[in-house]
């Protein structure tokens, strides 16, 4: 099992080729879309360069569970519900929901990840 | 496509590679007007090529029935210009393929001269916002493969030809019968 280092620094390689981003940009604490300037196609380009690295299969819904967010029962006047928030939890154990819970607007989710969540994940799936 | 940015398959594996020639000549007005004085194939329109050629490929595995469609380059190294008189051979294998797209290597050769190399990603338009839009209609797209001689070619890996799809066939037939 690679160490948490060497998921970082794979993960990293990922992220430089996929957007064009230099070496010192990509910090864990980085958002993927608002630090980084990933766009929604790039996600797909980071799971496939993410998959070769590590060997691994991701599946789009547990990255993104855009299921839940465009769930009626989840979701209203714009914003994640508390059951919503307990979903994308259990779902998502791998991301720092605190900031997103404090204002749950759906809008907002997207530059939620960031890099170090996109190593915690890779983490649990080689695992 | 509206335009063709190759002129006929060559070589077809069913989720191996593909291959196929382009002719360029200084009578198409994108080669004589792009650089005026200097006639010039665009380049863009090499990667475009690549596009055909890669998304025929990708898009073939599910007998042509999902939205495949051109998502980014994700690496481009052009080495020269193609000129007036140059025959392309483009060569796309496929490297990646899941549910929600696919990635090929594209390498253009005129004659042993590496002119082109590059990475293409291709997203399959899945989700529910594309449920009912149809990229092609199946009886012009059966016909645009038939031009490019992918029927005569193409294989699957097994060695066994490559079949035009039943509902091309049968929206061919729907545009042949009268009344």
């Amino acid at each position: 099992m690679p160490s948490n280092e060497e998921v970082f620094e794979k993960v990293k390689e990922a992220l430089m080729d996929a957007l064009g981003v230099d070496d010192d940009e990509v910090t864990p604490e980085a958002t993927l879309v608002g630090d980084l300037g990933a766009e929604s196609i790039d996600f797909l380009d980071i799971i496939f360069k993410v998959e070769k690295a590590f060997d691994i299969k991701i599946e789009r819904e547990e990255l993104f569970p855009e299921d839940v967010l465009s769930n009626a029962e989840y979701v209203q006047d714009g914003r994640v519900t508390e059951a919503g928030l307990a979903v994308l939890k259990e779902r998502m154990p791998f991301a720092d929901l605190t900031k997103f819970e404090e204002n749950p607007i759906v809008q907002d989710f997207g530059n939620l990840l960031t890099v170090q969540d996109l190593c915690n994940y890779v983490s649990t799936k080689v695992a | 496509m509206r335009w063709f940015l190759i002129d006929r398959f060559t070589e077809f594996v069913s989720q191996q590679y593909a291959v196929a020639v382009r002719s360029i000549s200084l009578s198409e007005e994108a080669v004589d007007e792009y650089v005026p004085g200097i006639p010039t194939y665009p380049s863009s329109l090499i990667v475009e090529g690549m596009a055909q050629t890669g998304g025929i490929l990708c898009s073939q595995i599910s007998d042509f029935e999902q939205r495949m469609v051109l998502a980014k380059i994700m690496k481009l190294k052009l080495n020269a210009e193609a000129v007036p008189g140059d025959l392309l051979t483009l060569r796309a294998d496929l490297q990646t393929h899941t549910a929600d797209g696919a990635v090929i290597r594209g390498t253009v050769h005129r004659e042993d001269f590496v002119l082109a190399e590059m990475q293409l990603m291709f997203a399959i338009l899945n989700d529910e916002r594309f449920e009912n839009v149809q990229l092609f209609e199946p009886a012009g797209f059966c016909r645009m493969l038939r031009v490019l001689k992918l029927f005569n070619v193409g294989v699957y890996e097994d060695g066994t030809p490559i079949e035009i799809p039943e509902f091309m066939l049968e929206a061919e037939q729907a545009g042949l019968t009268v009344g």
